[in-house]
């Protein structure tokens, strides 16, 4: 692997700019004229739109325009898309409401954006935005998923009666409801999977800017895929062709899948800019707006069930969910809680028969979309509690249950679509109770009993589908882009690379370890390489990044490239070297000929490409290649997590003393960068399973939880030292044998946490987020 | 934020006569919670007066059983001052287990109690403490300063100069951090004087800082953590929002008054 080769711990190249201040993101960047947007919001949750007035706005100081949904309507630009099409069991397509970039005629939730002011100064902005005038006639909203459906519930898309936008199906339900009606213990559970809001530390912003002499935009935003977005922009909300867009996502502070998503303010910002005569509009969001707009996550209701014979063998499992969607259909909504969520429900187990219904359903909220984990948290949820509450009803030890059912053999067709590669479940749950001393925990259980703790132990062992997707497989599932990856593989004629991916990095350290990759390629140094990505007008297209997608799908792409490279100098040294091609050996910066001490230096190969002065017969010029690579499977970590709490039984404040995460990440490129993705996920995960959690008013639909006086995200004292180790099993789906890291933590750690702290306080009625009061009522019900 | 006039006295007494002249005026002490209010534009004051560069309003003296400290002293201040830890280590405490280090050094004692948050740790210790708030025009005692959430008996041309704080034979201070905000969810101040015991609960009540009565009478002729024990509080004064019920509350009330009765040595 050599010091800076796969599987070495690099440091991380971008660290240096980002820990001195120099990162550039979105709102240090200061066009020439720039103007300043600001929204005004709707205060209700849902209402009517009886008029707007902007006499007084549009007379204050330094204001420019002031734009409406009259206006966008007016200009016949088209409304935002969800980009995944699913069907009802009945075969009907869902019911997506228009989805305007500013609101027309209604707002549907708290914060939907009704007009755009545009002034000199954001100050100024600001001032003009509180002298809008907008008569609202106020409407009764919903906002619990669970009452969307009711008869006297309000309607908030015309075209989705009963606010339900598709009814969806998956599994076998027939064979399910035969096991169970068979099955000699029925485990039974109601979950509720809190809504959660992403919080990425740079909150959204977008530059729009119309270049009238070139009748050409630009948009920088705050993107994870830009090119994804200058295709929806242009294809589908029709502002401008694809050849006059350029979208340009730069340094980007954390995504968490919040910034995959095309939202109305970008939209708004880049139509607003031609409209004032070209002159660059941008808009940055506060934390506040972030609350209130930022895509937030999960939130579910479910009612699952799992059927077990007599020894504890699985049988079936079936699990009914509402999932929320909020006021509108993001752009990736419908796939999160249907083939993210749904094709997850066997786990790591053989489980012979699987139903799932998820019911989607509009409410007058922030719309939900994918975060961290997306629709996988839900299911590994659902079924490590279930698993967990099974061994409690048994009787039967919770590693034991796991261990009696695991999935050995592969591949393994599960019930619901998806072919588990690879795994080794078992391996997975051994290291992880030999680190967590489970031997020891009675006697550690009864020493905190001494000191008048309650102390819990709960497992999660959980398995993902990632490196989002093969093409073909989800556009037969509905999805309306192919999830391929591209790279282009540029050798300069000194020698240096620069490699331009379609993957977008927003904190994972692209640029180290995609570098790391090419230095164990081609030995060059890992200064020697530029990672290029984030621009539309540089790069090829591209699918950006989520669903820890850039190591095994954008890498894979890198490695095609550089294969292509490789062979490419290797034809040129054996020309200059006058060898057999096939003898040609690239090591430590150089072409060797194997067996002998012939060799060039990388560099004099790539001079020789450009100088084209001696080349082999025919050959074009040039050392620059490009691939797409399309994955043939998902991926699929899985590992197990335990985790050791101790509740006070007082206050009901739960104190994580032990943590224990294995995961299987196949190859490793960088361990340092990737238990970092652990130890966030693993703080997203407990931040869902013990603080976070979005509340709404249930009557107003006010949001309750709109800054971090109230909205708890874990800190550092939170959390405690994570134990991270691994096992390895190469996926065999890719040429690296790679698997992703990304959302491991995230998924795998909720359900850990929750059956360790109602294994403490004895009582398996207790909902996320776990706060000290809710802990503290469920050991007083017990 | 609003645009706003900002004033700058030197001298408590300048700063008294521009806050009688001027009109929609706000006194300006560490800022921790007027600036954000500020800044979200929930709060337009027309005039700011800054007491922060006023020398008088600053510092810490002991004499003759009591720690006296100036409005403007910082919980940094307070939390790392020699005196407070050796004449009254449980106001020391509380001082360095507020906010965070950035609110520890701007946030000042006269900008807490005067504002009266009902979820600051402040108040508890000055009205368990049985400590007088010393104004430009008179001499309060706690248990006539405190008069309901966000309310005191501070008249609108009236500044806090200093508090004297009678020293304690012991006292002690639990608090119950609200996960989210690190306010108190409960934080009770427990000091034993002369003149007997005085339990102060911040953080729980609905009505602001309050004495917990029956303690303070339960604890007269027993300084145990059982002597509370028959002891319950009625949740209907309690607070109650998403973080925790009233009955929650109440609980805590009881269990961080056992802690710092616990901690009292």
């Amino acid at each position: 692997m050599g010091v800076e080769g796969i599987g070495a711990r690099v440091t991380r190249k971008e660290d240096r700019r980002f820990i001195t201040g120099k990162g550039r993101y979105t709102d240090d960047i200061v066009l020439k004229d720039t103007t300043y947007g600001v929204f005004v919001r709707s205060p209700h949750a849902h209402a009517k739109i009886l008029s707007i007035d902007t006499t007084a706005a549009k007379a204050a100081p330094g204001v420019i325009e002031i734009l409406t949904g009259a206006d966008l309507a007016g200009d016949r630009i088209g409304g935002l898309i969800c980009g995944w099409m699913i069907h009802s069991r009945d075969g009907t397509p869902m019911k997506a409401g228009a989805h305007p970039a500013i609101a027309h005629e209604r707002v549907r939730h708290v914060g939907d954006q009704v007009a755009l002011v545009i002034a000199e100064t954001k100050a100024q902005a600001r001032d003009a935005a509180e002298l809008v005038e907008v008569d609202y006639e106020i409407l009764p909203a919903v906002v619990d998923p669970a009452r969307a459906m009711d008869a006297d519930a309000p309607l908030i898309h015309d075209v989705a009666p009963s606010n339900l936008i598709f009814d969806w199906v998956l599994g076998d339900e027939e064979a399910t409801e035969a096991a169970f009606a068979k099955a000699a213990h029925v485990v039974e559970l109601d979950i509720i999977n809190n809504r959660l809001s992403p919080n990425p530390m740079e909150p959204r912003s977008a530059i729009g800017y119309y270049d009238e002499a070139e009748e050409h935009y630009d948009l920088y935003t705050t993107s994870q895929n830009p090119h994804v977005a200058r295709l929806v922009l242009s294809a589908f909300v029709g502002i401008a062709p694809e050849h006059k867009l350029r979208v340009v996502a730069p340094d980007v502070g954390g995504g968490f899948g919040a910034k995959i998503y095309i939202y109305p303010e970008e939209t708004a910002c880049l139509w607003a800019s031609k409209r004032i005569g070209g002159r660059p509009v941008k808009w940055t969001s506060d934390r506040t707006e972030a609350f209130l707009t930022d895509c937030h996550g999960r939130d579910h209701v479910t009612k699952a069930k799992l059927a077990l014979a007599e020894d504890g063998t699985f049988l079936a499992l079936r699990s009914d969910t509402i999932a929320n969607i909020g006021a509108y259909m993001s752009t990736f909504s419908s796939a999160t809680p249907t083939y993210l969520h749904g094709t997850l429900l066997s786990g790591q187990y053989v489980i012979p028969a699987i139903f799932t219904n998820v019911k989607a359903v509009y409410t007058n909220t922030t719309p939900v979309d994918a975060y961290r984990g997306a629709g996988r948290p839900e299911a590994t949820y659902i079924v490590e509690r279930l698993v967990e509450t099974a061994a409690r009803q048994l009787g039967m030890d919770p590693a034991e249950l796991r261990r009696k059912n695991f999935i050995r053999q592969f591949p393994y067709q599960t019930p619901v679509i998806l072919t588990y590669d690879a795994g080794d479940f078992e391996a997975n749950l051994d290291k992880a109770l030999a680190a967590v001393d489970y031997a020891g925990f009675p006697a550690r259980k009864a020493e905190a009993k001494t000191r008048g703790k309650l102390r819990g132990i709960g497992f999660s062992s959980y398995i993902e589908a990632c490196g989002i997707a093969p093409s073909q497989a989800v556009g037969s599932l509905g999805s309306g882009v192919g999830l391929w990856e591209s790279a282009e593989v540029r050798v300069n004629p000194v020698g240096t690379v620069e490699i331009l991916t379609g993957s977008h990095s927003h904190g994972q350290g692209h640029e180290t370890t995609f570098a790391q990759l090419v230095n164990e390629r081609l030995g060059i140094g890992l200064n020697n390489v530029q990672i290029v990505h984030g621009d539309t007008d540089k790069v090829q297209f591209g699918m950006g990044t989520y669903g820890s997608r850039s190591g095994a799908v954008g890498m894979s792409a890198i490695v095609k490239a550089l294969d292509k490279v490789e062979a490419k100098a290797k034809k040129i040294a054996a020309h200059l070297m006058e060898a057999s091609e096939a003898d040609i050996v690239i090591e430590d910066g150089e072409l060797k000929v194997a067996g002998t001490d012939k060799k060039l230096p990388f560099f004099q190969v790539a001079l020789a490409a450009y100088t084209a002065h001696n080349l082999p017969a025919g050959m074009e010029p040039g050392l620059k290649e490009s691939a797409f690579y399309d994955p043939t499977n998902f991926t699929y970590p899985a590992g197990t997590y335990i985790c050791e709490v101790e509740v006070d039984p007082d206050t009901g404040k739960t104190e994580i003393v032990q943590f224990v995460a294995v995961d299987d990440f196949g190859r490793i490129i960088n361990p340092m960068i990737v238990e970092g993705q652990v130890h966030g996920g693993l703080a997203q995960g407990i931040g869902q399973a013990l603080m976070e959690g979005v509340s709404y008013d249930p009557e107003s639909g006010q949001l309750l939880t709109g800054s971090y006086m109230d909205y708890c995200m874990p800190r550092a004292d939170d959390v405690p030292s994570f134990k991270v180790d691994h096992v390895t099993t190469l996926c065999p789906g890719n040429p690296l044998g790679m698997k992703g890291c990304g959302e491991a933590g995230a998924i795998g750690s909720p359900p850990a946490v929750i059956n360790a702290i109602t294994d403490a306080i004895g009582n398996n009625n207790l909902s996320m987020p776990a706060t000290p009061a809710k802990v503290w009522a469920a050991i007083n019900a017990a | 934020m609003y645009q706003t006039t900002y004033h700058r006295p030197s001298t408590v007494q300048e700063a008294a006569s521009l806050l009688a002249s001027a009109e929609d005026v706000k006194l300006l002490a560490g800022g921790q919670t007027l600036i954000p209010t500020m800044k979200q534009r929930l709060a337009a004051p027309a005039n700011l007066i800054d007491l922060g560069r006023i020398a008088e309003l600053k510092g810490i003296t002991v004499s003759g059983g009591t720690v006296t400290i100036g409005a403007g002293t910082t919980h940094a201040e307070v939390h790392t001052s020699a005196d407070v830890k050796a004449a009254i280590p449980a106001l020391a405490k509380l001082a360095g287990g507020i906010g965070d280090p950035h609110v520890r050094h701007l946030g000042t004692i006269g900008g807490s109690v005067a504002n009266n948050d009902p979820a600051a740790d402040y108040p508890s210790a000055v009205l368990g403490l049985g400590a007088t708030v010393v104004t430009t025009k008179r001499e309060i005692p706690a248990d006539d300063f405190f008069a309901g959430m966000f309310t005191t008996a501070l008249e609108e041309d009236e500044i806090i100069v200093r508090f004297v704080f009678p020293v304690p034979r012991k006292a002690a201070y639990a608090k119950f951090a609200n996960p989210a905000s690190r306010y108190a969810m409960t934080g009770v101040f427990v000091a034993v004087t002369g003149d007997g015991v005085r339990v102060a609960v911040t953080g729980a009540g609905s009505d602001g800082v309050f004495r917990w009565m029956d303690a303070e009478a339960a604890l007269a002729s027993d300084l145990s953590p059982s002597a509370l024990d028959g002891l319950s509080l009625d949740p209907s004064g309690m607070l109650s929002d998403i973080h925790g019920d009233a009955a929650y509350r109440a609980n805590l009330v009881k269990v961080m008054a056992k802690r710092a009765l616990a901690a009292l040595g």
